[in-house]
Order: C-alpha cells, then sequence, then structure tokens
C-alpha cells in the first residue's frame, strides 16, 4: 500500500510540475498583452497573477494603469468582452518614465534593490546603487522603501532611434 | 553593349531637372566657421567620442571609435579646436538631436598622419577592420557599413558585383559627376572590392540619361586594361537606382519578398562609396568629405564636394538661394525628407541639398478617398499593393499591413506619385513602420521584464526555502542541545529560531537608518577611488558630473524624510 501511494504520489507530483511549465494558453495569451511593469497597481503582485485572475473571471479587465486603453482595447478583443474605461481606483495612465538614483545620496541600504520586481538596480551593501535603465520599467515600487527619498522618476525623452513617424493629417474632402 | 537587360515592375518617370546641375564641374567649398560633425552617421551603433573639448584635432584623425559589431568610425573633416562634444539638432525630420564634435577650423586643413593599405597582402578581417575605423559608409543614402557586406558569403566568391550609378532620383547628379571627373580613380576602388568579394563579374549600372557618365566610365575601364568589368546604360526609369530593381535590370535575378540579394550572388554598391574605398586603401584618407548636389531653388545649381559637418547654409549660400526659399530637403523630391533648419550639418548620408519654395513644391491638393484604382499597385517597384497596405496603416491594424509585406516598401514614392486622390502613401507608410518597430522594441523590453520578474522570485522563493531549512536544522540542534542540557532555558532556543530580529517601532528604523547614514558619509570622506587613470573622456565626463552633485548633496542628505 504504501508503495502503491509513494509512486502515485511521485507521478502527481511530476504532473503537476509538468503542467505547470506547460501553463494555461489563455493565462499566457493575457500575459503577453499585459506591459510587464510588475507594478502591482492593478491588485495583484505581479502582471502574471492578474492574467490569471482575469482568465478566471476573478478581475476585471481595466485593471492595469500601465497598459492604459490600449491595453484594455486589446484585452477586450482578445476576451471578446466590452472595453471599458480605466478603473479609476487603480490608477491612472501615465507616460512611460524611468527611475533614476542620485548617486550623492544614496546610502547604499539596499531596500530599493529588494522592492525592484525585475532586478533593474544594481549595487551592493553600502555600496551607491544605479538603475540600469533599459531595464526598469518604471513601476515606482522602489520609491517608497527608499529612507533617503534619492529615487525619482523621469519620463523617458524621445531619441532618434525610438522617434516615430507621425500619423499623417488627414483631410477628407467630400467626394 | 549587347548585353540582354530587363524590366522592373512599374516605375514612373518624373521630371528628371538633371541639367542644371552639371554644366559646371565640381567645386571646393571654402572652410565653414564651424563643423557640426554628428557621431552618430551611419546604419549600426552609436561610436563613442574620443575627444574632449579644448583637443587640437588634425584633418581625418578619428573622433569617435566604432562601436558594437555594425559600426562605423567617424572623423574630424579638417583641423582645429574641439569646441563642444555636445547635442545638436540633426539632419533628421524629427529635429532631434544627437551627440555631436564641433570643430573650430584653425585655417590650416592639415592631415594628421595617413595609413595607406596593400589590400592583396592584407588579410580580410583586417581590412574590413580598417575600412570600419576608416568611415566607409554606403554613399547611396543607406549609410549601411560597407566592411560589413564586403564579405563573399557561404561559397567564397559573388557572382556579380553590381555598382550602381543609376541615380534615378530627379535633381541629383553627385553620381553623375563623380562618374564624369573621377572614372579612373572610382575603376581602382571597384578593381579593390572585386577583389574582397571575390566576385566573377562587375556591373556598373548608369541610367542613359548620363551619356558622359557612362563615356567617361568606359573609357576608364578601357585605359586600366582590366577584364569582366562592363559599366551598361539602362533604360531611365525610376527608380532603377533601387538595389533590388537594378539588380534585376541588369542580371534578371528577381529577389523575392523578404529576401536578400546576396542570396543570389549579388552585392550591390554606390559609385561613391566605390571612390571613398579607393580613398581610404590608396591614400589611408577616411570619408570626411562627400559629393553633394546643391539644386532647386537657386540660381546656379552645381556640385560640391563638402568636408562632412559643413552647415546646409553654409554650402546652399554659394548656389545662390532665391529669397523666398523656405525650405531645405535633404535628398530628392521623391524619397528626401525635409530638413527641421537650415543649419544642420551635411552628414554621409546627404548626397543632395534641395532648396525649396512654396511655389516650387506647393502644397498637395487634399486627400481625398481611395477609390480603389489600382494605379499605386501598377506603379509599385517592389511589386505591393500599396492601397492595401494604405487601408490598414490608416486603421492602424499593423499585422494585416505586415501581411501585404509594408517591409518591402522601399518608400520609393512611386505609389503616392500616380495615385489620383492625392494621398501621402509613404506617410502612412513610415508611420505604420515606425509604429511596429516601436511596438517591437516594447514587446522585447516585455519579454525581458517577464523573465528577471519570473526569476527574482524563482529566486526568492530558494532563498526563503535555504533560511526555512537552516533554521531549521538550527532549531534541531538547538532543541538537541536543550535535551542534553536538561537544564537550559526555553527563550534561548525560541530568540534563535525565531525568523529575523525586526525593529520594533519607527524610532528603532530610523536610529539605524541615521547610523547607516554618518557611517556612508564618513566612508565617503575616506575612500578616494583608485581607477580613475586612463579613462575615456566619455567617462571622465560621467564622473565629473556625478562629482558635481555629490558635492551639492550633503544639504539634502542631511535632512532626513520620514521612513
Ligand atoms: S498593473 Fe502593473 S502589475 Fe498589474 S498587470 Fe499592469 S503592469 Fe502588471
Ligand atoms: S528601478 Fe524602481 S521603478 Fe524601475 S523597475 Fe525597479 S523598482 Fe521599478
Ligand atoms: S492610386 Fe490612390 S486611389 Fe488608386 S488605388 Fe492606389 S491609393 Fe487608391
Ligand atoms: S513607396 Fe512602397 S508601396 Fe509605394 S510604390 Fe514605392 S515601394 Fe511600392
Amino acid at each position: 500500500m504504501t508503495g502503491i501511494a509513494l509512486v502515485l504520489g511521485a507521478v502527481l507530483g511530476f504532473a503537476s510540475i509538468k503542467f505547470k511549465v506547460e501553463g494555461d494558453p489563455l493565462v499566457e495569451k493575457i500575459d503577453a498583452i499585459l506591459p510587464q511593469t510588475q507594478c502591482g497597481q492593478c491588485g495583484f503582485p505581479g502582471c502574471r497573477p492578474y492574467a490569471t485572475a482575469i482568465a478566471d473571471g476573478e478581475a476585471e479587465i481595466n485593471q492595469c494603469p500601465p497598459g492604459g486603453e490600449e491595453g484594455i482595447r486589446k484585452l477586450a478583443d482578445l476576451l471578446g468582452r466590452e472595453f471599458k474605461p480605466l478603473s479609476e481606483e487603480h490608477g491612472v495612465e501615465k507616460p512611460k518614465s524611468v527611475a533614476v538614483i542620485d548617486e550623492a545620496t544614496c546610502i547604499g541600504c539596499t531596500l530599493c534593490i529588494q522592492a525592484c520586481p525585475v532586478d533593474a538596480i544594481v549595487g551592493a551593501a553600502k555600496q551607491l546603487h544605479t538603475i540600469v535603465a533599459a531595464e526598469c520599467t518604471g513601476c515606482e515600487l522602489c520609491l517608497a522603501p527608499c529612507p533617503v527619498d534619492c529615487i525619482t522618476m523621469e519620463a523617458i525623452t524621445e531619441t532618434v532611434d525610438t522617434w516615430k513617424w507621425r500619423y499623417p493629417v488627414v483631410e477628407i474632402k467630400a467626394a | 553593349m549587347l548585353r540582354k537587360l530587363f524590366k522592373f515592375h512599374g516605375g514612373v518617370k518624373p521630371q528628371t531637372n538633371k541639367t542644371q546641375s552639371t554644366t559646371e564641374p565640381i567645386a571646393s567649398v571654402p572652410l565653414p566657421d564651424r563643423l557640426v560633425i554628428p557621431l552618430h552617421q551611419a546604419v549600426g551603433g552609436h561610436p563613442r567620442p574620443l575627444v574632449q573639448p579644448g583637443d587640437h584635432v588634425l584633418k581625418g584623425q578619428r573622433i569617435g571609435g566604432a562601436d558594437g559589431n555594425l559600426s562605423s568610425a567617424v572623423h574630424a573633416s579638417t583641423s582645429g579646436i574641439v569646441r563642444d562634444v555636445a547635442q545638436a539638432v540633426m539632419p533628421h525630420t524629427s529635429g532631434l538631436t544627437t551627440l555631436s564634435v564641433i570643430i573650430e577650423p584653425d585655417g590650416e586643413d592639415r592631415w594628421c598622419e595617413l595609413e595607406k593599405v596593400n589590400y592583396r597582402s592584407t588579410p580580410p578581417d583586417e581590412l574590413r577592420d580598417f575600412l570600419r575605423d576608416a568611415g566607409v559608409v554606403g554613399l547611396g543614402g543607406a549609410v549601411f557599413p560597407s566592411y560589413a557586406k564586403l564579405k563573399p558569403g557561404k561559397e567564397g566568391k559573388l557572382k556579380t558585383l553590381v555598382i550602381n550609378g543609376a541615380e534615378c532620383e530627379p535633381f541629383i547628379t553627385c553620381d553623375d559627376m563623380l562618374m564624369r571627373e573621377r572614372a579612373s580613380d572610382m575603376l581602382k576602388g571597384i578593381v579593390a572590392m572585386r577583389y574582397m568579394l571575390q566576385a566573377e563579374e562587375v556591373l556598373i549600372g548608369i541610367e542613359d540619361n548620363k551619356p558622359e557618365a557612362v563615356a567617361s566610365v568606359q573609357a576608364a575601364i578601357k585605359a586600366s586594361g582590366e577584364t569582366g568589368i562592363e559599366a551598361v546604360a539602362i533604360p531611365t526609369r525610376y527608380p532603377a537606382g533601387g538595389a533590388k530593381q537594378l539588380i534585376r535590370v541588369l542580371t534578371g535575378i528577381e529577389v523575392p519578398h523578404g529576401r536578400r540579394s546576396t542570396d543570389f550572388g549579388v552585392q550591390c554598391f554606390n559609385v561613391g562609396t566605390a571612390f571613398s574605398i579607393f580613398e581610404a586603401l590608396e591614400h589611408g584618407r577616411p570619408l570626411i568629405s562627400r559629393l553633394v548636389t546643391v539644386a532647386g531653388n537657386v540660381t546656379a545649381p552645381r556640385n560640391y564636394d563638402v568636408l562632412i559637418g559643413t552647415p546646409m547654409d553654409h554650402l546652399v549660400r554659394l548656389a545662390g538661394p532665391r529669397p523666398d526659399t523656405d525650405r531645405y530637403i535633404m535628398g530628392g523630391p521623391m524619397m528626401g525628407v525635409r530638413m527641421p533648419g537650415f543649419d544642420v550639418p551635411v552628414v554621409k548620408a546627404t548626397n543632395c541639398v534641395l532648396v525649396g519654395s512654396a511655389t516650387m513644391f506647393p502644397a498637395p491638393p487634399p486627400e481625398m478617398p481611395c477609390i480603389r484604382c489600382g494605379e499605386c499597385a501598377k506603379a509599385c517597384p517592389a511589386d505591393l499593393a500599396p492601397f492595401e497596405m494604405y487601408w490598414f496603416s490608416r486603421s492602424k491594424n499593423f499585422g494585416k499591413a505586415q501581411e501585404y509585406h509594408l517591409f518591402d516598401c522601399i518608400e520609393c514614392g512611386c505609389c503616392s506619385f500616380v495615385c489620383p486622390s492625392h494621398i501621402p502613401l509613404v506617410d502612412y507608410f513610415r508611420f505604420s513602420k515606425s509604429e511596429i518597430w516601436s511596438r517591437e522594441r516594447e514587446k522585447e523590453s516585455a519579454d525581458g521584464a517577464r523573465d528577471r520578474f519570473e526569476f527574482k522570485n524563482f529566486r526568492q522563493e530558494r532563498e526563503k526555502q535555504e533560511k526555512a531549512e537552516k533554521l531549521a536544522a538550527k532549531a534541531a540542534a538547538t532543541r538537541e542541545k536543550v535535551a542534553t542540557e536538561g537544564a537550559a532555558t526555553p527563550a534561548a532556543a525560541d530568540g534563535e529560531a525565531a525568523p529575523k530580529p525586526k525593529p520594533s517601532g519607527d524610532d528603532a528604523k530610523r536610529a539605524l537608518i541615521e547610523a547607516a547614514m554618518e557611517k556612508a558619509r564618513q566612508q565617503k570622506a575616506q575612500v578616494a577611488p583608485k581607477n580613475t587613470d586612463h579613462l575615456a573622456p566619455d567617462v571622465e565626463a560621467d564622473i565629473a558630473a556625478i562629482d558635481a552633485r555629490r558635492n551639492a548633496a550633503p544639504a539634502r542628505a542631511a535632512d532626513t524624510p520620514d521612513a
């Protein structure tokens, strides 16, 4: 009896690992739309948990401020639901920005490193910390823990590499 | 002469307006007061600055070093003092700035020491590095670093090397004049390229509206005694100078959507590029000047040999702009882009400064609805369906636009040229392309963020587990100890097994922070950095900036905000 139980237990354990890796295709699709800012404004600890909640019908599709209107539209399309404006209690859509540490003030406490969900801050205990701008998602989670308030958010400015051609001004004449 | 030529799909015949600027020979330009040399002038990575304000530079000295696996060096175009390494408006529609080296010429125009190369005795890799550091890029307008294209491909050799002297865009005549006046030097560059690519044959395609250029190149080939090189006159039809179109006309090879000509044993270079390869190999001179056509709303259209970094208005003044001039266009009327100002510098991509006015280029009639007449598809040299791509670009359905091969569009402007509804089709395609690129970038960074987020969670999970295991082991050890010693107080065991002592309340936390800050301050005062010797100028500039900020800080660091 114990033998069978052990074997079955192992099989079940294996199965659960295997299925976890493959993931739910719907959750994957939703997660692919979410911006991966990992800010938690949606009320879930990261984008993936929010995606799971949407898939399970436990959350509305308008709770992610970084994704903004466009994100909500895409979710509505994917899930065949009605579009609704961003829920105010979860926040507002802001221009994308990155966090900047004032090196002069940083005391090297590592609190921000622990807070950053995407490991975008480098530094070690008592060393000055720096944010890798390319990896920062702008989630603002590092602002609150900083004891000396040396982190600020700076909006990303356009460079020639990120510049986009504008939508042509259309003048349609009645034909 | 009896070579069989082929036709490419579509194309248009706009007025060429080329004769005006070919009556006079190539002229030189007096030194301007100031040269603004952007560091990023070619496709690929941003070169890093190698000079700093106050440095004296010589003509041909490298001021920007190639960075990354696709990048091209930048050089001082004359001798003088570096006044600044700063952001300056670049010749780009956006009007955005880019890091540039600003040089005040000393008037001596003195070359630095030049190093030439014998391409036959130099290993191919070294030769490519040499051309990268000489800043040689495609001068047809695409500014793709040439060294990256000078690889013979998988088979170790190339079938056909196509040299592009078609110059199909109206008004532009810089390649024409180059072929007329510098054919034999250009030919030496072509011979070097042929050697590097191990090409069987070389075809130089020139539109038949440039008979002088054809004759001049043919004479140069004859004089050189080279075989397997042929200058071919091709029918004048825009855009015969597009790489895929020219290859089609000369070889009959139709490069399919999404494929590259090298897959078919063909590589294509511009005539100006061949000339700069000659200059680099034979004289050791890096790419510091290029031929530029000044045409349009000027009294004396002409071609000039212009130092890179020369302000456009300094150049245009020589040709006598008419008083109603209100814009400069870089490139021609079909593919050119409007400049954000008059003092932007001439760069490696500048083949023409087309001077315009409201009367010369009147605003297009208002856009009307697409009537799906199909004219655009008939004119498209890339064999696309512009009206479909327009429809989906307009409605921002980018996925669909891509299905219609949006990225095969070469932005030649034929479709907009023929459209009876005056739809600025190319503007829509440029808009769509840049939106798609930006989405790609966003997606990439989102994917990266997801991976790092998942990894962090995994790491935290693992750390938690390890900690728990350690604690459990410790607790077990203590329990054992307690059991064996018998008399120990249980409180000790509890204390040790508790998860990390927490300071109770805000005061304790604040005290800790104060202590840490004090310590940090002391350390900062003691420690002098030891790794500040032999740094690149940009790193030094960064350090100076950080130091300045640090010095301004103590006042702010002192008033501790609420934790
Ligand atoms: S609100 Fe933040 S955490 Fe939630 S889905 Fe949006 S980006 Fe992700
Ligand atoms: S650095 Fe700060 S704002 Fe940027 S991702 Fe990390 S926690 Fe978020
Ligand atoms: S030429 Fe203009 S009107 Fe005709 S199908 Fe093309 S876009 Fe539409
Ligand atoms: S601009 Fe693009 S779509 Fe229009 S004709 Fe040229 S290649 Fe075709």
